[in-house]
């Protein structure tokens, strides 16, 4: 499978973690890739560690397991940080994405046996401005995006655009504040 | 021209079911399939199809509705999981009893107990026997390529069986991956209208459907059945030459991976084979002779055939993702060492339960049975042919 990307999801119920690889898997195929976006579904719950998966490849992708080695992490909750290995077979060649506001020494230290990048974006402070409310997908998306490189900025916000009219037919007040948090995500996820 | 589309399988069968556009629609939810009469529902709402959808208030009930519309002339299609299926045992008899040719999408989960919704077949396994005919499916494609193809198998006029479409719950049913669709109008040029030779609402013709069958005709019926379902051989091929000729896209009883030159291979079906064609480009990329037989037609299973594709063989490993309980073998094993038997082809084989409750179904794992294969391929013996893979050992941690 020629640059296939893996990518493993860690959120809680409820944040979107799910949505957002779909939402990711959705974007990749608009630039013509192959991909996969699925769940590991449990027992789910509101507020319970969940696990979403995507590979995104320029040739057909035929494994259907599990992904034990992924190129990036993205964590949209740090809670779960000190109770899930979030890291587990994470590549060093590779990336993980957090959204927090923790200092880059209490990551560095929870996150001591990876010795790849880790990055973060404060996905709290951007949906609050953006939308009024706490959506963390869609700047964990935009996040996602930015480090890896799957699209450019440009293509995933006019795919975006396109999706979100499509998505919020019924409420369009809110394409509006997902576009700009798209956009300040995009500028605001650094490398610590 | 193919459409280029990203669906969930449970997405892929409820599409397929809409271009099908059925007579009747009877259904009662489940997970993993809950989707496909859920999708359903809503064209029918939106008037995309003219389907009677019956919104049933049991499995029991929607097989039943289907038996009686299915015998009244109507083609009535349903779907469900596990549990579902097993409350529909009773039915699931009498429909492929009566001739009747249903389809059903089944979206393969554990059937309890304990209670657990992920994949594995023992739901489909516990139906094997019961006359439908079953086609598996590697993937969403292969979910939505085996229904629109089912009609025109089931309905033959030398089969007349119901069908039934398996695909793996949550692993291909709630996964979004490329799929190539056909246009609207083909698929209904391609599945054609149904128009049974002897149905209940014919005034010209009055007959009684399902009435007493004693010990002077039962067997006689029962062979008739067992016939239909070896007719459906040559329609599954023909049906498939006339699907290559529309998209392009190749099917048979089977699909064999890198096996013509393979020493030792593994029988699987369902999405176990897309990660086992994995596994296979990795051996052979170290020049491990490794193939893959993926079973799509498991009723009627192809015995002669697959003996046939198997018999050059130096060691095989058949998967089994239900586990038979029975001190031998899977079911899959047992048709396959029957089929080889039968042959007369001595190739050693070993059984791999596996998945068992959606148990994850790791590349790892996989080429370890490889390995395993090429010691057995080595001396030519089976120590112990019932073996598992997946499974924890005693003081294994469960962490998944």
């Amino acid at each position: 499978m020629d640059n296939l990307i893996e990518i493993r999801w860690h959120g809680r119920g409820g944040q979107g973690a799910k949505t957002a690889s779909l939402l990711l898997a959705d974007a990749a195929f608009n630039t013509g890739k192959y991909i996969q976006g699925f769940p590991e579904y449990g027992p789910e719950r509101m507020g319970a560690p969940i696990t979403a998966y995507n590979r995104i490849s320029s040739s057909p992708i035929t494994i259907h397991s599990n992904i034990y080695e992924p190129d990036y992490v993205v964590v949209v909750d740090d809670t779960l940080l000190e109770s899930v290995k979030v890291t587990a077979g994470l590549k060093e060649t590779g990336a993980i994405i957090i959204n927090t506001t923790k200092p880059a020494n209490y990551l560095k230290e929870v996150l001591k046996d990876y010795k790849g990048s880790i990055y973060t974006i404060d996905a709290r402070k951007i949906s609050e401005q953006t939308l009024g409310k706490y959506f963390p997908n869609t700047p964990m998306l935009a996040s996602i995006v930015k480090v890896s490189g799957i699209m450019s900025d440009e293509a995933l916000l006019e795919d975006m655009k396109g999706s979100f009219k499509h998505k919020f037919a019924k409420k369009p007040e809110v394409i509006e504040g997902n576009m700009k948090a798209l956009e300040m995500a995009l500028k605001e996820v650094k490398k610590i | 021209m193919s459409i280029r589309e990203r669906l969930s399988g449970n997405e892929a069968a409820a599409t397929a079911m809409k271009q099908i556009n059925p007579d009747v629609v009877a259904a009662f939810p489940i997970t993993p399939s809950t989707e496909i009469p859920q999708y359903f529902s809503t064209f029918v709402a939106n008037g995309t199809v003219d389907t009677e959808f019956v919104a049933v208030e049991s499995e029991h009930s929607a097989m039943s509705a289907c038996i009686g519309a299915q015998a009244a002339g109507a083609r009535a299609m349903t779907a469900t999981s596990a549990n579902g299926l097993s409350l529909m045992w009773e039915m699931i008899y009498i429909a492929s009893s009566l001739r009747l040719p249903i389809v059903l999408s089944l979206v393969n989960r554990a059937v309890s107990g304990p209670l657990n919704i992920h994949n594995d077949h023992s739901d489909a396994m516990g139906v094997r026997d019961s006359g439908w005919i079953m086609l598996f499916s590697e993937n969403n494609q292969e979910a939505y390529d085996n229904t629109l193809m089912a009609h025109r198998i089931a309905e033959h006029k030398d089969v007349m069986l119901p069908l039934m479409i398996c695909q793996d719950g949550f692993i291909t049913s709630h996964s979004i991956e490329n799929i190539e669709l056909e246009e609207d109008d083909k698929v209904k040029e391609f599945v054609g209208e149904y128009h049974p030779e002897h149905f209940l609402l014919n005034k010209k013709e009055p007959i009684a459907v399902g009435p007493l069958d004693v010990q002077s005709y039962l067997f006689e019926h029962k062979a008739q059945q067992a016939q239909a379902m070896k007719n459906a051989k040559k329609v599954i091929l023909e049906v498939a030459k006339d699907f290559e000729k529309m998209t392009g896209r190749k099917y048979g009883f089977f699909e064999e991976y890198k096996l013509e030159d393979a020493e030792v291979a593994v029988v699987c079906m369902n999405s176990t084979a897309g990660t086992t064609k994995y596994v296979v480009n990795k051996l052979r990329e170290q020049g491990i002779k490794a193939g893959l037989l993926k079973v799509r037609v498991y009723r009627p299973f192809p015995a002669e055939e697959i003996a046939e594709a198997l018999g050059h063989l130096k060691a095989i490993a058949i998967f089994d993702k239900a586990d038979s309980l029975n001190a031998a073998g899977g079911a899959l094993f047992e048709d396959v060492v029957s089929s080889m038997y039968v042959n007369q082809k001595n190739v050693p084989a070993v059984n791999y339960v596996y998945g068992i409750g959606g148990r994850d179904t790791k590349a790892d794992d996989i080429e370890k049975v490889y390995i395993e294969l090429l010691e057995i391929a080595k001396n030519g013996k089976v120590e112990n042919p019932y073996r598992y893979f997946g499974l924890r050992k005693e003081g294994e941690n469960n962490a998944l």
